[in-house]
């Protein structure tokens, strides 16, 4: 059953979208929601361009020798997917889209702390995507894009050194905008907003915020050190001239291990957020997912070197690594669980968002428990290296973090455009999606134990069947990418009219108009509810009586 | 970005749209400096963790390396860093009791001492240019010494010129705010209600002067017999 | 259609009892978080339009099982693995040492008689087999799935990776670190046969090669090296009579085995670690040797390990002294 109410509203007079017109009231813009919107353009984009690549991969992987482009263009085809998809998709994408338009909405405030800076955000993210795409135009990167040296640094003769200063660049936009989203959270909230009334996508963004500011500045100084060396002929990493290719990946991995939190914990606030409203009831164990989001961004610093067990690096160091990189999964079955708990006794429906939450439960499922599995030293040293890490990261990045933003995009969707998307359409699209992805990416699971090692562009004749089976799902996938392109764009024209809160959902940005105005809100709210409160909620138009109220609003913090 | 009616303008200081009291803003403003440096704590500390690395790497031609370096030109330009520092407190000082001709007066001594720090930076740098110590333009450590030795010596520049360098970058994003601020401060614009930017570029001026007293002793002091 | 690669060698029952057991437990978890989010979907499904769900908030209890168990289970998983790669990491003494080299885009192995192959590596079954390896390039990963062991080659490091074969047959080896074009193709075969093929097939190759540890010989003469390190300890360096797998008693007061990585480091880097009672004079080889002079250098100190340790002046700490 549906949560949607009965059509006929008629949008709002004035908005953010039409309170200003022409070019240079978007390009010049302060307003959140509409950088985010920038964002959004700029996001896509740059997926399209990963994913294109993905998709010509795949084809050419449907046969052992792989005659549809040659190994230096392979090679560069992977590399490109991952650049692209890492550091202009998957990092900026949810923080910068939905947290950007949501962030000041959900805690009452009118706007960032910092909205100019928000835009330089966005200007210094195609600045490095410039670098970046100048790059793939003059020769291609074809250094995988963990940019190991001294493949890198001396032996690449791909176009590596804009790629490195792209990179760096938009490393200063991610650390921007980390900065915005943590003082805006500590100092903006609305009067009654208390720490622990925060909606737990907030929560995810601080966490993630903590991860971009303290890590982002790692990378960026390893390759500025990595271009420096390949520009000037310098040895910080190169063995010949007395340099350490290892101490090129401790330096690389302590970012970019943290990064794959940054790129899973805001999706995780996106499911947070849906979950109690699909249910209609408060989310199970606030104050633990809440917890468990600063646990994962902090104990996330410390398991880099798990990327680095086969380099010889000392037993002792590869055991305590070994350890704490179980230890950091702890938090996220912790959140799994309670999300479980959350559909306990709940009054649930089907609606899109909620597909999308629930594919996210079980991919992220079996992405996370993989983990364990590297984690495993004695396993890993069968796994490393495989199409077992392949699958393992993809279920995490695409079935985690891309369901949690395009199921977060169709869930505030409503809140951006005023609109709503075409249901049945978009139930279909999220379905296939989870076909598609599970046909694309379970195989390789077993291609990985087999012992097919990533990045090759040609493989022994018996580990076909299962790249033809791989194939054949990415073709499912790419629909189940390219129908919610298509109907997300029709319903901004044609959609039925939203209303401020069709869900309805409890929190504060769904208190606004939808589209909202420029400044939020007309007057500033003030907070007396818990959040996820539906039964102290007139206002919401439920029927409180259908469930019976159980102990007061602090069950268990 | 708010309406107009929305901005209550202060005697001397903006409410900015998206801020509900002067208080709100202030707080923002700092926190968001202190963040800010703290991502510089990361950037500078990747680069002291590869030196001290390849220190204890190769401690004897990194220690013969660091000798060749200026101990006279560093050991003034500490001191001159320091004292900016003091001069840029004593600005901070000064704002926050209303002296508006001492604040002016201790950051144009800011600046100056400040500009000193680059100017004696780039005499050591020329040294370094005419004895071939500068890593990609005719390095040359030691004539007829091993290729390992050249090697590593041009490591220790490498890390020397990429820490210094990006230290006397910030130096002179630094110098840019100063004038800035000097440029406000006559104009009157900072009053002990209002002395925000003051404030925060002195916090960002201090950072600046920590990076230098970690690199000195780092670059200049271990292993000089 | 097999889900596994064959079970060749010492390590792989121990690898797929791992994979076994994990993936056990994780299937648990999975199939009862799945049935539980299934079974709630359906069952709680919304029955009014206005309908809301009971405002449970949380359960103290469920949070510490729910965040005790997975701890226990998962220290499990550690555990195990742990025993597999410390036991991996740690090379038995008694090895047939093989040396390999990897380059952009080939494999060249050296057998201990000198036998030299190119993306070919012949082992005999039942052997404790070490490959001790070094790159010319960049880095590289040699892994061979059969054997469920892999290890990168790592350009200015050594790497070694042991294992010992329990099937005669051909394995397929790879390499597993991304590194460049040919990566993909950079392979080959590693044939294990029964201990007396092997040795025919050693004598029997033409192979004019000197061993490593000849090789190593005579280049320990023409670098002069022999000009300090006499064997009787009167030199102005230690003596390497019995130094391999020995305690050295370093000038700074700690002591060091000198294995493998311990040679070579002293070779490229004599001052990192200067024996004691010692100057630190030893020019650096750095640049001046290939990896295969290096890897044969390597052999020859090794093979003096049988020779009578001098009583001062000697490389190890002697018996009886501390």
């Amino acid at each position: 059953m549906s949560s949607l109410p009965a059509a006929g509203n008629q949008l709002p007079r004035e908005h953010y979208l039409n309170a200003t017109y022409g070019l240079r009231s978007w390009l010049l813009t302060t307003d959140h929601k509409r950088i985010a919107l920038l964002y959004l353009i700029s996001v896509t984009f740059f997926f399209a361009i990963g994913g294109t690549f993905a998709g010509v991969i795949r084809i050419h992987l449907l046969t052992p020798n792989g005659y549809l482009v040659t190994p230096e263009t392979y090679n560069k085809l992977f590399t490109m997917h991952g650049v692209a998809m890492i550091f202009f998709f998957l990092i900026p994408s949810i923080p910068a889209v939905l947290g950007n338009f949501l962030i000041p909405l959900m805690i009452g405030a009118k706007d960032l702390a910092f909205p100019k800076i928000n835009l330089l955000s966005w200007y210094i993210y195609l600045v490095g995507g410039g670098f970046v795409l100048y790059s793939f135009a003059t020769g291609g990167l074809d250094t995988g894009w963990t940019f190991y040296t001294p493949l890198s640094s001396v032996y690449s003769n791909s176009a590596v050194t804009p790629a490195v200063l792209g990179v760096f660049i938009n490393g200063f936009s991610s650390i921007l905008t980390g900065l915005n989203f943590i003082v805006t959270i500590h100092t903006m909230r609305a009067p009654g907003m208390t720490w622990f009334r925060l909606p737990l996508f907030v929560w995810a963004h601080y966490a993630t915020s903590i991860i971009f500011i303290l890590g982002t500045p790692v990378i960026a100084i390893t390759l500025l050190l990595a271009g420096l060396e390949r520009m000037l002929h310098l040895g910080f990493f190169n063995p010949a001239l007395g340099g350490d290719p290892i101490l090129f990946q401790h330096l690389f991995w302590f970012y970019s291990h943290p990064a794959v939190y940054i790129m899973i914990l805001p999706a995780m606030g996106v499911i947070s957020e849906i979950i109690p409203t699909f249910a209609r009831k408060p989310i199970f164990g606030y104050t633990f997912i809440a917890g468990s989001s600063i646990a994962i961004a902090v104990i996330g610093f410390f398991v880099w070197a798990h990327h680095m067990f086969l380099t010889g690096e000392s037993a002792y160091a590869a055991l305590t690594f070994s350890l704490l990189s179980y230890l950091v999964a702890i938090p996220s079955a912790v959140k799994v669980f309670n999300w479980t708990s959350t559909l306990y006794k709940g009054s649930i429906s089907y609606d899109t968002p909620m597909l999308y939450a629930l594919g996210f439960i079980g991919l992220f499922l079996v992405g996370g428990l993989t983990g364990l599995f590297l984690a495993c030293l004695g396993l890993d040293i069968h796994l490393h290296d495989t199409y077992f890490v392949i699958a393992h990261f993809h279920y995490i990045m695409v079935g985690g973090a891309v369901m949690g933003y395009v199921g977060g995009i169709h869930y505030w969707w409503p809140k951006i455009t005023g609109r709503l998307y075409p249901e049945a359409l978009a139930r279909v699209a999220a379905v296939t999606l989870f076909v598609g992805f599970n046909l694309t990416f379970f195989p390789q699971f077993i291609l990985g134990y087999l012992g097919m090692p990533r990045r090759y562009h040609s493989y022994p004749p018996e580990f076909q069947v299962f790249n033809v089976m791989s194939t054949a799902g990415a073709s499912i996938l790419a629909i189940g990418y390219l129908l919610p392109m298509i109907y997300l764009t029709w319903s901004m024209r044609y959609g039925k009219v939203a209303g401020r809160n069709p869900w309805p959902a409890t929190g504060l940005e769904w208190q606004t108009d939808s589209p909202p105005l420029t400044e939020n809100f007309d007057v500033t709210p003030e907070v007396t509810w818990e959040a996820y409160d539906f039964v102290n909620r007139p206002d919401l138009g439920l029927d409180v009586k259908s469930a019976p109220s159980l102990a007061p609003a602090h069950g268990d913090d | 970005m708010a309406s107009q009616e929305e901005r209550r303008v202060h005697r001397t200081g903006e409410l900015f749209g998206q801020f509900e009291t002067m208080e709100q803003q202030r707080e923002s403003a700092s926190l968001g400096m202190w963040v800010f440096l703290s991502t510089e704590v990361l950037f500078f500390g990747g680069m002291f963790m590869t030196y001290t690395l390849n220190r204890s790497t190769y401690p004897d031609i990194f220690g013969e390396a660091s000798r060749s370096i200026n101990l006279t030109l560093g050991a003034v330009n500490t001191i001159v860093l320091i004292a900016s520092s003091l001069t840029m407190a004593m600005s901070v000082w000064a704002s926050q009791v209303g002296k508006k001709q001492l604040l002016t007066i201790f950051l144009i001594l800011t600046l100056i001492l400040g500009s000193v720090f680059l100017g004696i930076k780039g005499i050591e740098y020329h040294e370094k240019f005419v004895e071939h110590h500068v890593p990609g333009l005719n390095f040359n450590f030691e004539p007829g010494a091993s290729v390992a030795t050249n090697a590593h010596a041009q490591l220790f520049f490498s890390l020397y010129f990429a820490m210094t360098g990006l230290h006397a970058l910030h130096m002179i994003v630094g110098a840019g705010l100063l004038i800035w601020l000097i440029k406000e401060s006559l104009k009157g614009r900072f009053t002990p209600e209002y002395s925000t930017p003051v404030d925060l570029i002195g916090l960002y001026w201090h950072f600046v002067d920590i990076v230098w007293i970690f690199l000195f002793p780092l670059l200049y002091l271990i292993d000089r017999h | 259609m097999p889900l596994y690669p064959e079970q060749a060698s010492n390590f792989a029952p121990s690898v797929d009892a791992l994979m076994v057991y994990i993936t056990a437990v994780c299937l648990f978890f999975a199939v009862a978080v799945t049935a539980a989010v299934i079974f709630f979907f359906f069952k709680y499904r919304r029955k009014t339009a206005g309908e809301i769900g009971v405002p449970i908030h949380g359960d103290m209890r469920l949070e510490v099982v729910w965040l005790v168990v997975p701890m226990l289970l998962a220290l499990t998983m550690f555990a195990g693995g742990a025993v597999v790669y410390v036991d991996f990491r740690r090379p038995p003494m008694d090895t047939l040492d093989i040396y390999v080299i990897g380059k952009q885009w080939m494999w060249k192995s050296q057998q201990p008689t000198g036998l030299k192959e190119i993306n070919e590596l012949h082992v005999p079954v039942g052997r404790n087999v070490k490959l001790i390896m070094a790159s010319e390039d960049v880095i590289h990963d040699f892994s061979v799935p059969d054997f469920r062991v892999k290890m990168d080659v790592v350009p200015g490091h050594y790497n070694t990776l042991w294992f010992r074969p329990t099937k005669p047959g051909k394995y397929h080896f790879f390499c597993s670190q991304y590194c460049g074009t040919n990566h993909a193709v950079m392979g080959g075969w590693v044939t294990v046969m029964e201990p007396a093929d092997y040795e025919a097939w050693l004598s029997g190759s033409s192979s004019a090669d000197a061993s490593p540890v000849d090789a190593g010989q005579k280049l320990f003469a023409e670098k002069a090296c022999n000009t300090c390190h006499l064997p009787d300890g009167k030199g102005r360096a230690p003596s390497l009579n019995g130094v391999y797998q020995g305690k050295v008693l370093l000038a700074d007061g700690s002591t060091v085995t000198a294995d493998d990585a311990y040679i070579r480091e002293s070779i490229l880097a004599p001052n990192a670690k200067v024996v004691a009672g010692y100057q630190p004079v030893m020019p650096t080889f750095q640049g001046q040797l290939t990896e295969e002079q290096i890897l044969a250098l390597t052999a020859y100190v090794k093979s003096l390990q049988s020779q009578p340790v001098p009583a001062t002046g000697a490389g190890i700490a002697p018996a009886g002294k501390k």
